[in-house]
């Protein structure tokens, strides 16, 4: 079972809803946690694991022989990524423009494109207790997330001790957040009940839509006066809210200095419990 | 000495535009005859990524010397340098007098890009 | 014509509400006739308070999309073998999964696929009670580029330039990307928002050094300073150690929920202390325009 944390804008608390559950959820059994947020990694922040494994991952890119090579052009006239050039009859390849699409491979008529690879960054690993703790963290000037999260992804599958698995993914509706969520069994959107919470929610609940996961929402920093923002719109939608996790200026202090809520305030477990409920529903 | 000038407007009376890969025009400009003409970088300011990359073959297409332009990132420079493009950065204002300054060995050679790749 | 961007490296610092309040209070002023302009288009919210009447609305192509044409197309399957994205079940593409590569269209034994050019989104021409403002909307799965930024960028200043215009305050694009550095590229002068929590920080430091490597004026803003004093301490340390004006200070303040609720920026909603830092971190922002 793998239940996406997901937000149309950043900010609003993903990964302290993600963090917190899971906190909540090793009380009882194993769980593995994937921050996916691979260009902004900011769970280990809170758990400060020791890493027991760092893995080096690596993407496709295209290397040209320059004795095959007899500067025809073909190959920079298919890159539709602007990523080759040809100079004085050789090829200049700019690999972190690469999309990995394998077009200059297939249309070099002297065969002087090989595969080679690039490291796009790390996967690392923590056990914290019944935690299982996997990111990425894209090496720094890189542009293409979707591979690194893949193998972020690829490497959590490997738990065989845990049933559950919680994505944290990055913000947004673009490729990135596509990679961390396209799998997932179900979604939970973490928004605010703001003007801006709900127009960037509206985005995300496209996006998962879209991808055909099921959902619902939570709203995070609740309060009475506000929640109607997002509680008309969910009505409105069908979609059902979760949980609501109240506003408060101790959360934020909590939050600021890098540590749990649900630790620091137990009292906050109660407002986490619909959402474990629903999941612990979902993994039977 | 053929040079090119990325240019916000067609013509010698505007100024250097700061970007290379997103100008909107560039001026190649003859000085052993003080001719110019105009080729638009329309297609390149349109692309998703790589404007740089594009821009780079573009100019390099028209057998140029020299380029005069604000800001140069890493890959346009790896294409033009070996190419034998001598590149001028951090330029603003006229078009015309940094052609005069650059007859007149005025202007510096920048030897490595002066701003990080911004990929995109 | 000056150009002000107010950027922030996280999500959620309060940007695009203090945008607002600029917005609000550059209109008042005197000294200039403003128009605005919302770059940061993955989450763009700024209209919900300016509350636009669209005026002209243009397409926005980016990228490019593989079509299969059904009447060539004889199912021999080469496509979806080729397809490094998955993107092609039943000879039908996804409009997600596909990266417009070309490489179906290229291989294609019968020349089915044309590739499109891809409509990624709109772009509008407004009029609020502030002025008149620029901005856009993507579709989903659709990313902001430097292309859609430098796009509306370059409208802006047409704009103003028919509006007489003096000032473009643009609320700019998230993180230290491609569309961020098209956001602050030969603007005068670059307003940082931060917030004092452990994120906050690190992320003030990443957008700040490319502030710096463009030669761009910045200075800071803290949002929400007083939830974390030590914190707010070390970002008054390093814009010190950087020679980087700390502009101000906003304290914690549940009126900007209230002021977006009532789609008013801060300083129309309240009087309170945030509104009047807001003022005064304005005044102050107003003497650098003037000045620079």
């Amino acid at each position: 079972m793998k239940i996406a944390i997901a937000s149309g804008k950043g900010g609003t608390g993903k990964s302290t809803i993600a963090l917190n559950l899971a906190y909540i959820l090793t009380q009882e059994d194993n769980i593995t946690l994937l921050d996916c947020d691979v260009e902004e990694p900011n769970c280990y922040l809170f758990l400060k694991p020791e890493f027991a494994d760092n893995k080096k991952v690596y993407r496709n890119i295209p290397e040209f022989s320059n004795e095959k090579c007899t500067g025809c052009g073909k190959c920079v006239q298919l890159c539709q990524f602007n990523c080759l050039a040809l100079v004085k009859n050789k090829i200049i390849c700019f690999p972190e423009l690469c999309h990995d699409c394998g077009g200059c491979k297939l249309i070099c008529p002297t065969n002087a494109v090989t595969e080679s690879k690039q490291e796009v960054g790390a996967v690392e690993y923590a056990q914290i207790n019944n935690l299982n703790f996997v990111h990425g963290k894209l090496r720094i000037s890189e542009a293409m997330s979707p591979p690194l999260i893949k193998e972020v992804k690829n490497y959590a599958n490997n738990f065989k001790n845990a049933k559950l698995q919680i994505i944290d993914c990055p913000p947004g509706t673009s490729c990135p957040v596509i990679a961390a969520t396209e799998d997932a069994d179900y979604a939970l959107m973490v928004t605010e009940p703001t003007p801006f919470g709900l127009n960037d929610l509206k985005l995300a609940v496209d996006m998962v839509k879209e991808l055909n996961i099921p959902f619902s929402i939570v709203i995070n920093r609740s309060t009475k006066e506000n929640d109607h923002i997002i509680e008309t719109y969910a009505k409105q939608n069908n979609i059902k809210i979760a949980a609501k996790i109240p506003d408060s200026m101790k959360a934020a202090q909590v939050y600021s200095k890098g540590e749990l809520i649900v630790k620091e305030m137990p009292e906050f477990e109660q407002y986490f419990e619909p959402i474990t409920l629903l999941i612990k529903d979902l993994v039977k | 000495m053929k040079i090119a000038v990325s240019s916000s407007a067609p013509n010698l009376e505007s100024s250097v535009d700061l970007r290379f890969g997103r100008a909107k025009y560039f001026i190649i400009y003859d000085t052993n005859d003080n001719t110019f003409y105009v080729i638009d970088n329309i297609q390149n300011l349109e692309a998703a990524q790589g404007a740089g990359v594009q821009a780079a073959q573009h100019v390099l297409n028209e057998n140029i010397d020299a380029l005069i332009t604000g800001h140069c990132g890493p890959k346009a420079f790896k294409i033009l340098s070996p190419a034998g493009v001598k590149i001028f950065t951090g330029l603003d204002g006229a078009i015309k007098e940094n052609i005069e300054k650059f007859k007149n060995n005025k202007l510096k050679e920048a030897l490595k890009a002066d701003v990080e790749s911004h990929w995109v | 014509m000056k150009e002000l961007v107010i950027i922030s490296g996280k999500g959620g610092t309060g940007k695009t509400s203090i945008v607002s309040s600029f917005a609000m209070l550059a209109s008042d002023s005197e000294l200039f006739n403003p128009i605005f302009v919302d770059c940061d288009v993955d989450a763009a919210d700024l209209h919900l308070i300016l509350e636009p009447e669209v005026l002209e609305k243009n397409d926005f192509y980016s990228g490019k999309l593989a079509i299969i044409n059904k009447e060539k197309c004889i199912k021999c399957n080469k496509c979806k073998e080729l397809c490094k994205f998955d993107a092609i079940e039943n000879n039908l593409i996804s409009k997600i999964k596909c990266e417009g590569c070309a490489v179906c269209a290229e291989f294609c034994p019968q020349k089915a696929i044309t590739l499109n050019e891809k409509l990624a989104g709109e772009w509008y021409i407004s009029q609020t009670r502030f002025g008149k403002f620029i901005h856009a909307k993507l579709g989903i799965a659709e990313e902001n580029s430097g292309k859609l930024v430098t796009k509306i960028r370059n409208q802006a200043r047409l704009t103003a330039q028919a509006e007489n215009s003096n000032l473009i305050i643009s609320d700019g694009s998230p993180g230290i990307g491609c569309p961020v550095i098209a956001s602050i590229s030969g603007v005068n002068a670059v307003l940082i928002i931060t917030e004092p929590t452990v994120s906050g920080l690190h992320d003030l430091q990443r957008v700040y050094k490319l502030t710096r490597h463009f030669k761009i004026n910045s200075y800071v803003c803290i949002n929400k300073f007083d939830i974390n004093l030590e914190i707010s301490k070390q970002i008054k340390d390093f814009c010190t150690q950087n020679n980087t004006k700390l502009l101000g200070k906003i304290p914690y303040d549940k009126d900007f929920t209230s002021a977006q609720v009532s789609k008013k920026s801060i300083t129309e909603h309240s009087n309170n202390n945030s509104s009047k830092e807001l003022k005064k971190l304005w005044n102050d922002l107003e003497i650098i325009l003037k000045g620079d």
